[in-house]
This record gives C-alpha cells, structure tokens and sequence, in this order.
C-alpha cells in the first residue's frame, strides 16, 4: 500500500486550491447572501478542464483519477460547498450515468459538452412522493411511435435551471416497482419540459437547485440511457460515486472549520490567555482534528479502491456516513469556540454550520447510509 | 525561448536552519516553483501565442526540483531540462550560472526568461551572470515586454522608483521578470495530464562538460559561513499617550533607543 501522492495529484491539488483561494473564498458571502449561482466561475472551471476531470480524454474529460477527484471537491469545498456541491452533482451525478451506460452515440452528443465545460448536467431521481424510497417512483415514460412521453415532477435536484442536460429516471413497466424503473436523457428545451421555482435554502444557497416538471415531454427513442427497466440498478452504482464525493466535500468543510475555529482560538484572548489554551477548547479542537484525518484518509483509500474497479457499496455508504456526520459536529463546535462571532455572518462558520446539514441530508439521508451499512452487513 | 527556474520553498514555510548551520532544512518544507520564474514562464507562453515558437524551461537543483519543471510544462512549456548532479548542488549564483550558461551553449534561442530574483536567497543574480557568462544584452526587472519579431528587437518596461525606463534590445538577450508583467495562469488540468507525458531532459556534469571544480560547492564565489533564523524578541511597541505626548516620546525613542535620528 502507497499513500503518497503522484506529482500529477498534488498539482491537481494545487490548481484547485489556487482556484479556491483566488476565485471562490473572496466572493462566496456574496453569493450565499445573494443565493446566486455562479456560472461564470463554471465556465472558468470548464476551461481549466475541470468539469470533465475523471472522464477518458476522448469524451473532452481529462484522464485524472478519483483520488484527484476527491482532492478538488475537497479544495472547492473548503471555500463554498455550495460549488463543491454542484460541481460534484454535474460530474458524479450528471455526467458519470452518461459515461457508464451511454451509447457512443449518447456519449457523443451529452457527455463530451458537459465533460468540455460547455454544459451542466444534473441528475433528477428525487420526487415529491419517492426521496429514500426511489422505489416509489411516481414520473412515467410511455413509448408513443418513436418517442418516449414523460409525465411527473422532480424535486430538489442540484443544477436543474443551469443544467443544459438532465438524467432523470422514470417508470416505464407499472406495477415492477425497482425493476420498472429506466434513466433517460432530458436536454433543456425537450418538448414539456420545464424546471420550476428555485428553492430558498438553509444552506448551500449559490447551489442551484430547483424541480424538474414533466408535462407530456417529449424525447427521441433513443434518449433511453442504457438497457430498459435497468435504471435502479444504474442510479444506485452511480450514487455509490457520489457517496464517496460528499465524503470528499465533507472531509473539505471540516477542514473549513477547524482552520476558523483554530485560528479564531489562537488570537481570541479571553482571562489573559489564548483561547487555545483553555483545556475546554482544545479538546474540541483535538476531537475535530481526529474525525477529519480519520475521514480523509478513509475517502482517499475509498477512491483508491474504487479506481481498482471494486464494488464500494457499503464503503462509500461508511465514507458518507462518518464524513458528513464528522463535518457537522465541526460545523456546530466551530461555531461553539467563535461564540457570538460565530453566530453572526462577520465570519463564515456560521455559513459552514448551516451548510454541512445538508450533507447529512443529500445524496441518501444518514438514515439510509445506515440501512445500507446494515444491509450489506446481512441484516 | 529559454525560461530559467528555480524550486524554492513557498512563502508560508517555516524556515529552519539545517545541520551545520549553512543551510536550511527541507524537512516539512513545500517547494513551489519560484513565483518571480511563473511570470517568466507565463510571459514566455505569451510571446508563443503570439508569434510562435517553442518554450524551454531549464532548472538545476536536486531530484525534486523536477516538480517546479513539470509546473511549467503544465502551464503549457514545450521542453524541460533538468541539470541534475550531486556535484552542481551546494553552490552560490555564480557557480550555478555557469553551469546554467553551458547548458544554453547547447539550446537555441533568441529570448531568455527568467525571474528577477529567487525568493529563497534573494541573490538576483543569475540571469544577469548567465546574460554575462553569454555575452548578450539583459534587462532586468521587467513589467511589460514587446517583441517585434522581424526586426529581431525587444522593447522592455521598468518600473523605477518614481518613473519607469524603456529599453530597447537587440535579441537574443536575458529579460528578468518583475511582478506585474501579467497574470499566470493556472496549469489547466489537460495541461497537468499532458505535462505527465513530456519527456524532462536530464542533463549531469559529464554532459554538461564542465568540471566539478567550476561547479556546485567547488566553483563557488562566495561561501555561507553561518545561517541564523533571526530573533522573535523584537517586537512592536504602541504608544497610548496623546497624540503630543506621543509623537515627543517617539522622537525620543529614535534618538535614544533605536538611534536612528
């Protein structure tokens, strides 16, 4: 086992860093106040290649592994997890259902423009009646001649007014439940398609997320992504991937808070001493520090892990877990050791603690990573 | 073009003096590539774009300067080398710019790049020895450079204390690169990949063809006697009385305590 990190991920580290530093920290209250998506930074972030980063080069990505993956979404969040989020959202989400099951035909025409950074793409699974239950999947396709008609609404979907391109499942054999389920691709402009109002959020506010409406909607036969009723089996292998990003995006959030609140405790002098030398605060320091390392290194070997090509239901389902949990405790204990500065917006831990509640809610619910972890147990 | 660099450790790292007492320890240390050698390569990248041509970066240092080569290759450099010898280590700037002006006997050019001084020993003084060591004209901390191409000229601003100078240059000549000549930019991620690919050229002593005499510790000018990590005790003083009061404290303060009045 080598944990050190090639030349090629530490630059790639570096480049999201930079990025970060330069381009994201300096104007994230902004966007949080405002709750303004910030395209333009996505456009930048499609011309340094990042928006297509683990896809082979010959679908306009750029090649690099999930380790490197994982280090960018924990860089980007470590500024705005709003951008983290949706940037995690248009490649683990949007773009990898495209690069796993797609036709070269499919790949050819979505895949490549979201990889380049010309487009956003989303993935709409969650509906009103069916979040945890994707069982309960209410949106139906009916073939009509050589058109598939889609009728049904999806709610809280990450990107979905920016997003050029959306993956969606929908029934199409009634009565199967999980085995009558199919993914199809929705480009912006389809026929009765339209995204509703944008959502007002505790956290991740400059996040897009909005409903997807399908009104009789109506795409090409050839728009059913991959083998037909294949698409529950497809949704959760693609979210096993995106369990391990919010892993990554919570290891960066932590780190966030332990930063604030360890520089904050080093200056902030109360009693005629440091903060930091109150044995009260450092032990909620030291408790930060051990859950982050623990949460890093496991994400990291998970990505590891899942470039070898094995199954990582149950790991990504423990990364998510423990990560996302891990974050919101540093979240609640940053805000905690800035006292009433961490309750005011002067500083940004007060932003950090309203965002990482939705990592334990997003992308599967703590609940649900539980029951996985149960389920793959033999429970 | 020829792009001199150096892989220095970032400005954030803590500094501590090495075993001996004449060097500094890189344990825990991150090296970046020289920031003042970022405007160089991105303004050599420029000049590309603009009229063609090939980018050469060149460095020595030990095995893991290559990452400051790779950096620039990523950023968009064409070709690396790489002079790598335990004999060319431990020298001051004159004897690593003979070293760097034998190597460029060999790479063809009608520009050299580079930054206007490392941040680690501030010496500033390699681009102009290598200027001298190859007999071609140099302007030094530079903030906006024109090449007119045909009638193989460069014309280089300088921002003075108070004014800037214009100077004009035949080529081929050394420009040192000043803060403020342009952005660099970010190595794109396919930049990065791409740079994973390109072959850095290594060159050793034998190739170089020198001897170790000329070279590293040996070929030295001047030697480091001793490194200190300066004192922390110094610290700032706030006067509180009023403002009269204060400033008749201060002046008593310069004349008697610091005693620089």
């Amino acid at each position: 086992m080598d944990f050190r990190f090639t030349e090629e991920q530490e630059m790639i580290r570096k480049l999201a860093r930079d990025l970060t530093e330069k381009e994201v920290i300096p104007k994230v209250a902004e966007w949080d106040a405002s709750g303004r998506f910030p395209r333009e930074l996505f456009a930048r972030m499609g011309e340094l290649g990042l928006l297509g980063l683990p896809f082979p080069e010959e679908w306009g990505g750029a090649g690099a592994d999930t380790l490197s993956y994982v280090l960018v979404l924990e860089e980007l969040a470590r500024g705005s997890l709003g951008v983290a989020l949706s940037y995690e959202a248009h490649v683990s989400l949007g773009c990898t259902p495209l690069y796993l099951f797609g036709t070269e035909e499919q790949k050819r025409k979505y895949l490549v423009p979201c990889a380049q950074g010309k487009w956003l793409a989303c993935f709409g699974l969650t509906e009103p009646g069916a979040g945890s239950d994707a069982g309960a999947t209410q949106t139906t396709a009916v073939l009509d001649g050589d058109q598939w008609v889609i009728n049904g609404t999806k709610c809280f979907i990450t990107n979905a007014s920016q997003a050029e391109v959306a993956v969606i499942t929908a029934v199409t054999a009634k009565g199967m439940g999980t085995r009558g389920i199919s993914a199809f691709i929705v480009p912006r402009g389809a026929p009765g398609f339209r995204v509703g109002k944008a959502y007002d959020k505790l956290g991740v506010r400059c996040s897009d997320t909005a409903e997807l409406i399908f009104e009789d909607c109506r795409i090409p036969r050839e728009n059913l992504l991959g083998e037909l009723n294949q698409g529950f089996k497809q949704f959760l292998k693609t979210l096993d991937g995106g369990r391990l990003g919010v892993a990554a995006l919570a290891v960066g959030l932590a780190q966030a808070c332990l930063d604030q609140a360890l520089r904050y405790a080093q200056q902030r002098v109360q009693f005629g001493q440091p903060l930091s030398k109150f044995q009260a605060v450092q032990f909620k320091l030291a408790d930060m520090a051990a859950e982050l390392d623990v949460a890093r290194w496991y994400t990291y070997r998970l990505a590891v892990v899942k470039d070898e090509g094995a199954r990582i239901t149950k790991e990504a389902a423990i990364a998510k877990l423990f990560a996302s949990e891990a974050a919101a405790r540093a979240a609640t204990q940053a805000v905690q050791i800035l006292g009433a500065y961490g309750f005011s917006s002067e500083y940004p831990v007060e932003r950090f603690y309203r965002d990482a509640k939705l990592l334990e809610i997003g992308e599967g619910t703590s609940e649900i990573q539980r029951l996985v972890i149960a389920r793959e147990l033999g429970c | 073009m020829v792009v001199l660099v150096k892989h220095v450790p970032d400005t954030e790292a803590r500094i501590a003096v090495a075993g001996g007492g004449r060097s500094i320890s890189e344990e825990g240390i991150n090296f970046v590539l020289n920031p003042y050698d970022e405007f160089a390569v991105e303004e050599a990248l420029r000049l590309k774009e603009r009229l063609g041509g090939q980018v050469t970066v060149v460095t020595l240092g030990p095995e893991r300067a290559k990452e400051a080569l790779r950096t620039a290759l990523a950023m968009g450099a064409d070709e690396a080398v790489h002079l790598r010898d335990d004999a060319l280590e431990g020298g001051d700037a004159l004897s690593v710019s003979v070293a760097l002006a034998r190597a460029l006997k060999d790479i063809p050019f009608d520009l050299i790049l580079c930054g206007k001084q490392a941040i680690d020993d501030d010496s500033c003084q390699v681009g102009p020895r290598v200027a001298e060591l190859l007999g071609i004209p140099q302007v030094t901390v530079v903030t906006k450079l024109e090449v007119d191409a045909a009638a193989r000229t460069a014309r280089a601003q300088r921002e003075m204390d108070g004014y800037s100078e214009v100077v004009e240059t035949p080529l081929p000549a050394l420009v040192s690169a000043q803060k403020g000549l342009n952005e660099p930019r970010f190595p794109s991620l396919p930049g990065i990949m791409k740079a994973k690919r390109k072959e850095i050229k290594t060159l050793n002593l034998a190739s170089l063809g020198l001897d170790a005499s000329q070279v590293g510790r040996a070929g030295q000018g001047a030697e480091v006697q001793a490194l200190e990590v300066p004192s922390r005790a110094r610290r700032g003083r706030i006067l509180t009385s009023d403002p009269p009061a204060a400033a008749a404290e201060l002046a008593a303060l310069l004349r008697g305590e610091a005693k620089v009045l």
